[in-house]
Parts: C-alpha cells; sequence; structure tokens
C-alpha cells in the first residue's frame, strides 16, 4: 500500500503527460465541416482547387484527375467527396476534408457530366462515346449498370447530354443525335427500368430539371423551342415550350453551347438562353408561355439566379465572353454589366448569395463579387480555371 | 546584288531573270509564313485550343463536335476544311469563323490540325 502511495506522483505525472500530448495531438487535426467549401477546375492541368468561402481562401489543391476540359462535378450527400466528370471519360472521387483523389477510374472514351441518385449511393456518367450513360457505385466506384444510348433500326449509339437525377430514384437524360429523352428508375440498380420519349424535337443541346424535381426541360439546338416532360403526369409525354421562338429569323452563329444547367427561376418565371440570339426567354411556369424577352451582350451561355433568385447573372459565349451581365428579375432589366477579364467562364453563388465567384480563364483568376454593390472582393489565382461548384450543390435536385 | 552576280560573272539582266526564278515563288510561301506574326499564331492557337476546343475537346478528341486528331483530319482535302472553318457547316453546330479568321490563318489552322496539335 505504501508503495502505491509513494509510486502517486511519478503515475501522476505519466497521467498528466499522456493527456497532454493527447490534446496536443487533437488539435492538430482541427475539426471542420464541408459545407463552406468548394471545388474550382483547372481546366488544362488536371487538378482542382479546394476552397472555402468564408474566408475565400484556397485550402489545399488535387492533382492527377486527368483531362478536366468541359468538367464538372457532383457532391455526396454528406458533402464529404466530389465526384468529378472529365471529357476523356475520368471519373474522379476526391475528399474534400483530406485533399486528396480516393479513387480514378476511366469509364469511357467522351464524357460529359454525371449526376448523383436521389438516396446518393450512385453516381451516373453521361458519355459522348460510347454514348449511353453508366452507373457506379458512389463508394466503391464500381460499374453497377451500363445503358448504351442506342436508337434507330441500326442500334446506333446517340451522345447523351442533359443527364440529371429525379425524385424517385431516377435519372433522367436526353440523346443528342436521336432526339429522344430517357427516364432511367434505379430501384433495381443493376436492372434500370427504362422509359423513353421519341421525337422530342432536334438536337436537344442540354437538359434541366426544375428544383422541385417535377419538370424535365430539354432545350433544342435545331429547331426553336424547349420541350418539357411533367415527372407527375408522364401520360401527356412531352411537350413544346416557346416553339418558334426565334420568330423565322435567321440564327446567329453560336460558338460555344449554352447550359441549361444552373438555370434561373424566380417566383413563376423562369429565364433561360435563347440559342442563335442574344436573348434571355422568359418563360411564365403557370401556363408556360412566354412572359418577355430580355436583349443581352452576346450569345448566353449561362443564365443563373441568385438563390434569393432576386438577380440573375448572365455570361457569354465567344466572343462577348469577357463580359457578365445581371438582370434584376422583377424588372426585367438589366442593371449592371460588367467585364471581369477574358473568358468568364462559369459562376457560382454562395450557398444564400452574399457573393458570387467568377472564373476568368485567360487571365488565371478567380473573382469574388459582392452582389449587393458588384464590387470585387478578392481574386486568387488559379490555371485556366472554368468550373466553380460549392459544396450547397450537394443537396439540390439536379446539381 | 551586283557583287555576286560580278563573281558568278552573269550579265545584270539574267541577274534579275535569276532573282525572279529565286524570289517570287520563294516569297509566296515566305509571304504566308510572315502574314501570319508569331503573337497571332499563339492568338489562333489559343483560338483552337480553347474555342474549337469547347466542342472538339481540349486536345481536339472530340465532344459535341466529332475529334480533330491529325489522324482524322490528314485525309481530308485542305480546300474543304478551310471552307468549314471559315463558313461552318449548315444545320449543324459548327459556326463559321469567317469573322474571326481570314483565308490564309484558316489555311495555317488546317495545316496544324494535320499536323496534329501535339507532334507540333
Amino acid at each position: 500500500m505504501n508503495n502505491v502511495i509513494s509510486r502517486w506522483p511519478r503515475i501522476f505525472a505519466a497521467l498528466l503527460l499522456v493527456a497532454v500530448t493527447g490534446c496536443a495531438m487533437a488539435s492538430k487535426q482541427v475539426l471542420r465541416g464541408t459545407g463552406d467549401l468548394g471545388v474550382i477546375i483547372e481546366r488544362a492541368v488536371g487538378k482542382v482547387l479546394i476552397v472555402e468561402t468564408t474566408t475565400q481562401t484556397r485550402i489545399t489543391e488535387v492533382e492527377g484527375l486527368g483531362n478536366l476540359a468541359h468538367a464538372s462535378l457532383v457532391y455526396s450527400r454528406d458533402e464529404r467527396y466530389a465526384y468529378v466528370f472529365g471529357r476523356e471519360g475520368g471519373l474522379s472521387k476526391v475528399d474534400m476534408l483530406k485533399g486528396t483523389l480516393v479513387k480514378r477510374i476511366v469509364q469511357s472514351g467522351n464524357s460529359i457530366g454525371g449526376a448523383i441518385s436521389q438516396d446518393g449511393r450512385l453516381v451516373a456518367v453521361s458519355n459522348y462515346k460510347p454514348g449511353g450513360v453508366k452507373v457506379f457505385s458512389s463508394d466503391t466506384l464500381e460499374l453497377v449498370a451500363d445503358i448504351p444510348a442506342a436508337y434507330g433500326n441500326d442500334g446506333e449509339l446517340s451522345k447523351v447530354i442533359g443527364l440529371v437525377d429525379a425524385p424517385g430514384q431516377r435519372f433522367i437524360f436526353t440523346l443528342w443525335d436521336a432526339g429522344e429523352i430517357w427516364i432511367a428508375d434505379m430501384h433495381n440498380p443493376s436492372k434500370p427500368e427504362i422509359t423513353k420519349f421519341k421525337d422530342i424535337g432536334k438536337f436537344p443541346y442540354d437538359a434541366l430539371i426544375t428544383p422541385d424535381g417535377r419538370y424535365y426541360i430539354a432545350g433544342l439546338f435545331g429547331e426553336d423551342g424547349l420541350v418539357k416532360l411533367d415527372l407527375w403526369n408522364l401520360e401527356a409525354g412531352v411537350e413544346r415550350i416557346m416553339p418558334g421562338y426565334g420568330r423565322g429569323e435567321k440564327k446567329m452563329p453560336v460558338y460555344k453551347m449554352p447550359h441549361l444547367e444552373g438555370w434561373a427561376a424566380a417566383g413563376d418565371m423562369m429565364l433561360v438562353p435563347a440559342i442563335g440570339r442574344h436573348e434571355v426567354l422568359i418563360i411564365n411556369q403557370r401556363n408556360w408561355k412566354e412572359a418577355g424577352r430580355i436583349a443581352v451582350h452576346g450569345q448566353p451561355v449561362f443564365v443563373m439566379a441568385r438563390p434569393d433568385g432576386r438577380q440573375v447573372w448572365v455570361n457569354f459565349a465567344f466572343p462577348h465572353n469577357d463580359t457578365i451581365q445581371v438582370i434584376d428579375v422583377p424588372t426585367q432589366r438589366i442593371v449592371k454589366t460588367l467585364k471581369p477579364g477574358k473568358a468568364v467562364l462559369h459562376m457560382e453563388f454562395t450557398p444564400r448569395g452574399e457573393d458570387v465567384w467568377l472564373s476568368v480563364r485567360d487571365e488565371d483568376r478567380v473573382d469574388v463579387y459582392d452582389t449587393a454593390t458588384f464590387t470585387r472582393k478578392t481574386s486568387m489565382p488559379a490555371d485556366k480555371p472554368s468550373g466553380i461548384f460549392f459544396t450547397s450543390r450537394a443537396h439540390k435536385i439536379g446539381l | 546584288m551586283h557583287k555576286y552576280l560580278n563573281k558568278l560573272k552573269l550579265k545584270p539582266e539574267y541577274g534579275l531573270i535569276l532573282a525572279f526564278i529565286i524570289f517570287v515563288p520563294g516569297l509566296s510561301v515566305f509571304a504566308q509564313e510572315q502574314a501570319i506574326s508569331d503573337s497571332r499564331q499563339k492568338e489562333l492557337k489559343h483560338l483552337l485550343v480553347q474555342d474549337c476546343g469547347s466542342c472538339h475537346g481540349l486536345t481536339m478528341e472530340g465532344g459535341l463536335g466529332p475529334p480533330l486528331l491529325a489522324v482524322d483530319m490528314v485525309e481530308k482535302p485542305k480546300e474543304w476544311l478551310r471552307q468549314v472553318i471559315l463558313d461552318g457547316i449548315p444545320d449543324t453546330a459548327m459556326p463559321p469563323w469567317r469573322p474571326f479568321v481570314n483565308e490564309a490563318e484558316a489555311d495555317w489552322l488546317v495545316n496544324l490540325l494535320q499536323k496534329g496539335l501535339s507532334n507540333e
């Protein structure tokens, strides 16, 4: 007994040492969330930057993702992982907290984008070559299902665009060459149930799903107009929206295909880019009729609403891609024209819209603008930046 | 010039003819190369990679538009390729680039594509 008591100081000292080093080790591993993180694609060098929107800083970079031309990504529902879709068919899983590449596979010859399923377990990639959709486990990136986009009598494969997730554990996508919309029900992941809608129109170039997950809308390149599918009423089939919006006038050349993802909605109004016209079209979602159009600086590429829907920011195709215009939605007027620099490729709003981040490719810079004052708050260097994606996308249908 | 002609022991008239034979065809080739300055060549390459690349891929491996790799381009007639660049292909997504590229520049791009961007 005496022995133990006489040892007390030593035991105490040892315990204290363990406790102190334990604390020191714990403080090295700072706990943090991912809700204010994002990824910026450096398209030419196969690298992504992980950034933080609270302090507007770069945290780290992740290399080895291959060709990232036209790259996009989706987030896991815990906002921990980004699934990056590269042009040469690469699918990369990036750990946002560790700043590491978890896994990378090359799943096709040429791909365009992807989506994550409602339950977060499946990641789908839309491919140009071979045309179709491949579905992977979000956990392991193992192939779960292969859906070749075969059409016509000789089973030719179509390029696939406009892939989104939809409620009911479904993926929806559009066939560029075939002019078809397909719905893949993934309840049985290895045996997707496909519903096809044919003859929707000529050369659908991109598509979107409304944030409530009800309407799937594809834009047409080969004709004036858009098509809509009401997912609450599939029996009605596809319906045309704004047919002939070009009024038979000759189209202007389109030097970059517009995007419908990141579409804009404010109340009942939906704003989309026109094709071959320097206009933003306004569609009234109550009756799906034209509610106006706004003349803009060039061929719009992204028409994106600030999260509160009051402002819509528009960027443009070459040769007008040094400009951004801001539309005030209630008055349908342009309230600001900005010239951030050469080749503004993408915009992303912070989750509640106080800032917008712009990638200025040819200036090798990402700028952060205050959306209330239109002033540049800061910028950071980035190597030929293109897409900017914040983790708040993780919980939005269609993103 | 006269000094060299004296060395060659040629009369000036012959020299003139000789000069034409040597320089005129040389000039036309030279003129094309010269007409596109180094800085313009850089701009054209940037246009090809970044703007053509938005449909055809950054390395011309293809996208919504077909691949433009050397293997795809080498067999195609130069005149037709030049016309496609300048005037586009009607009823497709290929727009005319004439507002931004002149004929000599289009030819330069055709040569670059047939040689291959990576084989420069």
